[in-house]
C-alpha cells in the first residue's frame, strides 16, 4: 500500500514538473559528467528558470 | 483459447450494452432520462473505437514500428526532447489539448436538444477528433516533431505551410476574442465573480514569485499554496459581495470588463511568463483536472435527470442562442470535443518530443481526445439538467428575448418552456447574484448546471458558493487560454515578420516584443469589443467564426495527413483521413456559405449589415443603438469577408493536397517523404534485457 502510494506520489511529482532538477542531474551525470571538460552541473535555480522559460515557447495550450 | 473466446463475449456485451444506451437516449421520446444512460454509450462508444478502430489504424495504417527509436531516444537533450513515461505524456498532453472549449460548445449546442450535439461528440471524436490527433502525433514524431505548419510546407508545398500558418494565428485571435466575451459576460454586474477573478491575478503573481525566488523549482508545494489561496478568493469574493463599500468597486458594465481584459491580455503578453502565465498555467490545470474529476464523481452519484429535449424546435434555425439549422452549425458550435484542428499544433509540438517508444502514440493521441471528449459530454450534461426554460433564459441575449424579465420570460414560455421571473429570481439569490438573465456565452448557465449537480451531490447550502467555484474554474483557465495565446499569436507574428526584417524577428528585442503583442491584443481586443457592443450578444457571431475557423484548421491538418498517406503508398487507408476531411470541407464550406449569404439576418453577415444600415436610414433605431450602428455594420462586412478567407483558405490546401495526389498517383515527381530514416531503438533491447 505504502508503495503504491509512493508510486502514485512519484508519478504526480513528474507531471507537475517538481522532480524535473532531480531529472536533470541524472541526464548530466549520465551523458555529461563523465566527458572531458564536462561543465558543472547547474543550481536549482538556474536550471529551474531554463527550464521554465523553454517550456513556454511556441503553442502549449488550446481552446 | 478459453481466455480469447472470454474476450470475445466481453467485447460483443460493451457493444451490446452501448447499442442498447445509445438506442434508448435516440429513441427516447417525452420522458426525461437519466444522465448515466449518455455516459454508459460514451464509455461504450469510447471503447470499441480505441480497441478497434484505433488498434487497427495503429497496426495497418501507420504501422507503428516499436523497435524504431523517437526522436526523444535520439536527440535526448535533457530539455526539450526526453524520453518521458507515457502516462506522464498522456497527463501533459491531455493538460495541454482539454481548454474551456469543450465546455462551451457542448452548452451552446444544447439549444438543439441533448441528441445532436451527444451523437456529434462521439462519433466525431472517434471518427474524426482522436483519429486527426493520432495520426498528425505519428507523422510528427517520425519528422523529429515538426510542427503542422513545417510539415505542411515539406510535404505539400510552400503554399500549404503559409496556409496552415495564417490560418493558426487567424483562429487564435477569434479564439481569443470569444473567450474574452465569456468571461465578461460571467463577470457583467457580478461583483462576487469579478473580484474572485481579479484576485487570480496576485494569486498567479505570488505562486510565480514563490516558485522562481524563494523555493525555486518546488512547483507542487507553490501549487498547493495557490490552490488554497484561489478556494479562499472565491470565499472571500462572497464576503465583497455582501460589503456595503467594496461591492460598488467590482459592479461593472461590460464595455469596462472587456477594457480591463484588453489591458491585462497586454500586460500578460509582455511580462516574463514564470510572474503570470506559468504560474496560472500550473493553477488552472490543477483546477481543471481536479474539476472535472468531481464533476464525473457527482453525476456518477448523483445521476441527474436529463430535462432538455432530445432535439428542440430550434433545429429549424430560429434558436436563441446562435441563429442556424442543425446541420451545419451543430458541427461548427462542437468543434472541440468533436475534432478540433488546434490539437494538431499541440500533437506536433512539445508532446511528439516526449515519446519513449511509437507504441504509446495510440494512447496518447487517441485516447487523450477520447477524455476530452468525454469532458465535452460531461459539458452536455450539466447543460441539459437545468430545465429548458431556466437554461434558455439564462443563455439568451437581449436583443432576442427583450431586456425586460417579464418579456424574456413570456417569449421563453411562448417557445413552450415552463419558467417563471420568481423562479429566476430565486436561482439568481441562491446563486449569490443580481439577475441570471441573459448571461451569454455558456459560462454562468455552465456554472449554474455545475453548481446543482455539486450542490445536490455535496451539500446544498453551498450553491452560491458553488456556482462562483465553477465561474472561477472557467475564468483561470480561460485567462490562462487568453495569456498563453496572445503570447503564441506574438512569437507567429514575430516569426513572420522576421522574414522582412531580422531584428523585429527576436523574441526577446523589447520594441518587437512591445509592437508585436499590440498587433495581436487589438486584433482580438477589437472583436471582443464589438462582441459586447452587440445587442444580439456577439457569441452568436464569435462563436461560429471560431468553430469555422478551428474545423478549418483540422481540415487542413488532415489534408496533410491524407497527402502523407497517398505519397506513402498507402491510398487504400487514405480514406481513414479522407472521410473526416470530406466530411469538414462539407460542413465548413456550407456553414461559411450561410454565415456570409444567407437572408436570414441572425444567420448571414451580409443580411444582417443590410438590415442595420436600411433601419439606421430610416431612422427605425433608437438613439443608442443608432450610435453603435455603423460599427456594428462595418463588422458585419469584415466578418464576411474573413469567413470568405476562411474558406479560401481551406480550398487553396485541398487543391494542393490533391495536386501532390494526382501527380504522385499518375507516376510524377512530387516533393519526398520527410521521414527520418529508422533507427533501432536501444531503449526496447535495453528493456528486453532485463
Amino acid at each position: 500500500m505504502l508503495k503504491k502510494l509512493k508510486h502514485v506520489w512519484h508519478i504526480i511529482r513528474r507531471l507537475a514538473g517538481d522532480d524535473a532538477y532531480e531529472q536533470y542531474l541524472k541526464h548530466h551525470a549520465e551523458f555529461h559528467a563523465a566527458t572531458v571538460d564536462a561543465p558543472p552541473a547547474l543550481s536549482r535555480k538556474e536550471f529551474f528558470k531554463l527550464w521554465q522559460d523553454n517550456k513556454w515557447k511556441g503553442v502549449k495550450r488550446c481552446c | 483459447m478459453m481466455n480469447k473466446n472470454l474476450k470475445i463475449i466481453a467485447w460483443l456485451a460493451v457493444a451490446l450494452l452501448g447499442a442498447f444506451a445509445l438506442a434508448g437516449i435516440a429513441l427516447n421520446r417525452g420522458e426525461s432520462i437519466n444522465a448515466l444512460w449518455i455516459i454508459t454509450a460514451a464509455v461504450c462508444v469510447y471503447a470499441l473505437g480505441y480497441r478497434f478502430y484505433s488498434a487497427w489504424i495503429a497496426a495497418k495504417v501507420l504501422v507503428i514500428d516499436e523497435t524504431r527509436a523517437t526522436p526523444a531516444e535520439r536527440l535526448d537533450n535533457g530539455r526539450d526532447f526526453i524520453p518521458t513515461n507515457k502516462w506522464i505524456v498522456f497527463g501533459h498532453h491531455f493538460a495541454a489539448i482539454a481548454g474551456p472549449g469543450p465546455l462551451i460548445g457542448p452548452t451552446l449546442a444544447a439549444q438543439f436538444g441533448y441528441l445532436p450535439g451527444t451523437l456529434w461528440i462521439l462519433i466525431g471524436a472517434v471518427l474524426g477528433g482522436a483519429v486527426q490527433d493520432m495520426v498528425i502525433l505519428f507523422f510528427s514524431t517520425r519528422r523529429n516533431g515538426r510542427s503542422l505548419g513545417q510539415m505542411a510546407r515539406d510535404e505539400i508545398g510552400a503554399v500549404g505551410g503559409t496556409a496552415a500558418l495564417i490560418g493558426t494565428f487567424l483562429i487564435m485571435i477569434i479564439l481569443i476574442a470569444v473567450l474574452g466575451l465569456v468571461v465578461v459576460n460571467a463577470m457583467k454586474h457580478s461583483p462576487w465573480a469579478t473580484s474572485t477573478v481579479a484576485a487570480t491575478i496576485p494569486i498567479a503573481m505570488i505562486v510565480g514569485i514563490y516558485m522562481r525566488n524563494i523555493r525555486p523549482g518546488r512547483v507542487l508545494e507553490a501549487s498547493i499554496i495557490g490552490v488554497v489561496l484561489l478556494l479562499l478568493s472565491v470565499w472571500g469574493g462572497g464576503w465583497i459581495n455582501n460589503h456595503e463599500s467594496l461591492r460598488p468597486l467590482f459592479d461593472h458594465d461590460g464595455l469596462p470588463l472587456a477594457f480591463a481584459i484588453i489591458v491585462y491580455g497586454f500586460a500578460a503578453a509582455v511580462l516574463p511568463v514564470w510572474l503570470l502565465l506559468a504560474p496560472r498555467d500550473y493553477l488552472s490545470t490543477f483546477m481543471k483536472l481536479g474539476t472535472i474529476l468531481l464533476l464525473a464523481i457527482a453525476i456518477v452519484i448523483l445521476r441527474p435527470e436529463i430535462h432538455m429535449p432530445a432535439v428542440t424546435q430550434f433545429v429549424d434555425g430560429t434558436g436563441p442562442i446562435f441563429g442556424g439549422k442543425l446541420f451545419p452549425f451543430v458541427f461548427i458550435t462542437i468543434a472541440c470535443g468533436a475534432i478540433s484542428g488546434f490539437h494538431a499544433l499541440i500533437a506536433s509540438g512539445t508532446t511528439p518530443k516526449l515519446l519513449m517508444n511509437e507504441r504509446d502514440i495510440r494512447m496518447i493521441g487517441y485516447g487523450g481526445m477520447l477524455l476530452e471528449s468525454f469532458v465535452a459530454i460531461m459539458a452536455m450534461i450539466a447543460a441539459t439538467v437545468l430545465e429548458p426554460g431556466i437554461f434558455f433564459a439564462i443563455n439568451s441575449p437581449a436583443g432576442v428575448v427583450g431586456k425586460e424579465a417579464v418579456d424574456a420570460i413570456a417569449k421563453i414560455n411562448s417557445w413552450g418552456f415552463a419558467v417563471t421571473v420568481e423562479q429566476m429570481e430565486q436561482l439568481a439569490k441562491d446563486m449569490g447574484e443580481t439577475t441570471l438573465f441573459a448571461r451569454t456565452g455558456g459560462a454562468p448557465s455552465l456554472a449554474v448546471g455545475m453548481a446543482s449537480i455539486f450542490g445536490s451531490a455535496f451539500g446544498k447550502h453551498l450553491l452560491a458558493l458553488w456556482y462562483h467555484f465553477a465561474i472561477m474554474f472557467e475564468a483561470i483557465f480561460i485567462l490562462t487560454t487568453l495569456d498563453a495565446g496572445t503570447r503564441v499569436g506574438r512569437f507567429m507574428l514575430q516569426d513572420m515578420l522576421g522574414n522582412f526584417n531580422k531584428k523585429l524577428g527576436e523574441t526577446s528585442y523589447m520594441p518587437s516584443v512591445i509592437f508585436t503583442s499590440s498587433v495581436v491584443v487589438a486584433g482580438w481586443g477589437y472583436f471582443l469589443y464589438i462582441g459586447v457592443i452587440d445587442p444580439n450578444g456577439g457569441v452568436n457571431i464569435l462563436w461560429p467564426l471560431f468553430g469555422i475557423a478551428n474545423q478549418m484548421l483540422a481540415a487542413i491538418a488532415l489534408c496533410v495527413a491524407t497527402g502523407i498517406l497517398v505519397k506513402s503508398g498507402k491510398l487504400k487507408y487514405a480514406w481513414v483521413t479522407g472521410l473526416p476531411l470530406l466530411w469538414l470541407v462539407v460542413v465548413t464550406t456550407t456553414a461559411a456559405y450561410e454565415k456570409i449569404f444567407s437572408s436570414d439576418i441572425r444567420v448571414g453577415f451580409l443580411a444582417a449589415a443590410n438590415d442595420m444600415s436600411a433601419k439606421l436610414y430610416s431612422g427605425a433605431l433608437p438613439p443608442e443603438k443608432a450610435a453603435v450602428a455603423p460599427q456594428l455594420i462595418f463588422n458585419q462586412h469584415l466578418d464576411a469577408y474573413l469567413t470568405m478567407f476562411f474558406v479560401v483558405v481551406l480550398w487553396v490546401v485541398i487543391v494542393d493536397m490533391l495536386r501532390l495526389c494526382v501527380r504522385y498517383l499518375s507516376g510524377k515527381q512530387v516533393l519526398k517523404l520527410s521521414e527520418v530514416p529508422h533507427e533501432p531503438s536501444r531503449l526496447v533491447e535495453d528493456w528486453v534485457r532485463d
